[in-house]
């Protein structure tokens, strides 16, 4: 399917759709500020960015971004190894999960931003709160993954808990967990758009709310765009990563389409 | 391969002199006193040391509870098992294991699954890289240390399987259907090998099956199992020469074991083999 052949006909094909929509823009008259033509969004981008205005906020949006994402998939891994690890632990802490997981996550930001503040740590904790669950429960299911063959072969070896946790059941929970980093990733992203609505000073959800204030819909589309190429490539390096650790996994699959259905 | 030894000498009587194993009155069931399923009653038997034992018998008769009793994995209810005068009461470092399906794992090297029991005893990976080499070089597998489980065949990863059981030079080698899960060319080509190493390196050898002819061309002696409770039916000395060829298992000889096997069976009616 990817030929060079292919690619060619996909960028032919992506150029013909953004002349139609320029085209259908200017001949039926639409407003700018409903629908702006690509040729005024890449203008607007180009601006934006030649006035540093655009990077800077966006390295905001990606520091609390990654701030996030670490934070809270550093969490969900401790998390949910003690709870695949003892049942006393799941027992206990099983209905908080369960209400939480229900929760949509997004709706406790103007909470958070109360307890926060505006400032950088309200982001990491509302990018945090999102990206947690998704690698909590593939923690889990991972950890409880391993192959019970490969369990009765290492006790048969005389192997400590501790040896059959480093050597098999860790391993054996690294495609789930991947799989969870690429959907906490792409949800930090969220969580810090989503608290900078909110609440901010800085970042490219405020500069979103700035530029609709101001009617300017076409900086809103280059916005958009610039999000959609951060979680593009941190997308990509989550699957580099996963490359390198997971070479082994015949099933090299990226989880991110099936699992983000369905996202927020 | 080895020079063919002599052929070794069928031991007639059910119990050899110097056990590497002693089971006695070994009972294992399940559940609560009321509602207890008896798996296995009453077990009695030695294996001598060296020697190749095959347990044949139908699905459910307890020869994999069995095995895991005599590899720890599984407590008895009573009686005891015994491997060099001490009782089994949990894992052993001087046992081998190979399971129905390889079990190897799939992130280490071909080398690295073999020294997997290096690494979990924490023995020494260097002393125990020339038995590596020289175990894969024994089963045919010198050239593929760096390869990785999933770029080679079934039988090939079983004989993977194998050569990790032996690479810290157990006392015994437990084998449940190691080729149960082969297609049968390639069964009857890993029974050869097993053979081969088997009478290179002369390890104890419980092997289980449900394959009448399996176990009559492996072992030096069969135990005929029956289910409901398991138990040892029958002990069977199989005086056929070693090497075995694959030739041997058409004879009139190794067609009568095979019978006196299926006999047990054939009352019970379970038979798949």
């Amino acid at each position: 399917m990817n030929t060079v052949g292919n690619a060619g006909l996909r960028a032919l094909l992506m150029l013909v759709v953004l002349g139609i929509w320029e085209l259908c823009v200017r001949a039926l008259e639409v407003p700018v500020y409903i629908l702006p033509p690509p040729s005024a969004i890449f203008r607007a981008l180009y601006v934006g960015l030649s006035r540093l205005i655009y990077v800077q906020n966006t390295w905001v949006t990606v520091e609390e971004t990654l701030l996030g994402f670490v934070a809270g998939t550093s969490l969900a891994f401790l998390l949910g190894t003690a709870i695949a690890l003892s049942r006393r632990f799941e027992y206990f802490l099983y209905p908080y999960i369960v209400m939480f997981q229900a929760l949509p996550k997004v709706a406790l930001a103007p909470l958070i931003i109360v307890w926060f503040g505006v400032g950088l740590p309200s982001k990491i904790v509302n990018a945090a709160l999102i990206a947690f669950f998704p690698l909590m429960v593939n923690t889990i299911m991972g950890l409880r993954s391993a192959d019970e063959d490969r369990v009765s072969l290492m006790r048969s070896l005389d192997a400590s808990e501790a040896q059959i946790f480093w050597m098999l059941r860790l391993p054996s929970a690294l495609p789930f967990i991947m799989a969870g980093l690429e959907v906490a990733m792409i949800f930090a992203l969220i969580g810090a758009i989503v608290a900078e609505f909110v609440g901010a000073t800085s970042g490219l959800g405020v500069l979103i709310n700035t530029l609709n204030f101001s009617g300017d819909v076409a900086g809103i589309f280059s916005i958009l765009l610039i999000l959609s190429v951060i979680g593009l490539v941190l997308n990509q390096a989550i699957l580099a990563v996963r490359r390198r650790v997971l070479f082994w996994d015949v099933s090299q699959k990226s989880v991110t389409e099936d699992t983000r259905k369905g996202g927020l | 391969m080895s020079s063919a030894p002599a052929a070794r000498e069928a031991r007639p009587g059910p119990l050899p002199a110097d056990p590497v194993i002693a089971v006695r009155s070994l009972a294992k069931s399940y559940g609560k006193e009321a509602g207890a399923v008896r798996a296995l009653d009453a077990i009695d038997f030695d294996i001598g040391d060296g020697e190749f034992v095959a347990i044949v018998g139908p699905s459910g008769c307890g020869k994999t509870t069995l095995l895991k009793i005599l590899a720890g994995l599984l407590p008895a209810s009573s009686g005891t098992a015994l491997l060099r005068g001490t009782p089994i009461l949990g894992p052993r470092r001087d046992i081998g294991m190979v399971f129905q399906a390889p079990v190897l794992f799939p992130w280490r090297t071909v080398l690295d699954n073999v020294l997997l029991p290096a690494d979990v005893q924490r023995l020494d990976r260097q002393r125990l890289l020339a038995a590596a080499l020289d175990l894969l070089q024994l089963v045919g597998l010198r050239g593929f240390e760096r390869r990785y489980p999933s770029e080679l065949s079934g039988g090939m990863q079983q004989r993977v399987a194998i050569v990790r059981a032996l690479i810290h030079d157990p006392a015994m080698l437990l084998m449940d259907e190691p080729f149960g899960a082969l297609d049968a060319m390639t069964r009857e080509q890993m029974n050869l090998e097993l053979q081969r190493i088997w009478l290179e390196r002369r390890k104890t050898v419980v092997f289980i099956t449900h394959s009448i002819p399996e176990a009559v061309f492996l072992a030096d002696r069969v135990f005929v199992m029956t289910p409901r409770p398991g138990r040892v039916a029958e002990i069977i000395p199989i005086d056929i020469a070693r090497p075995r060829s694959l030739d041997a298992m058409s004879t009139p000889a190794f067609g009568a074991y095979a019978l006196r096997v299926r006999h047990h069976f054939n009352a019970l009616g379970t038979l798949d083999a």
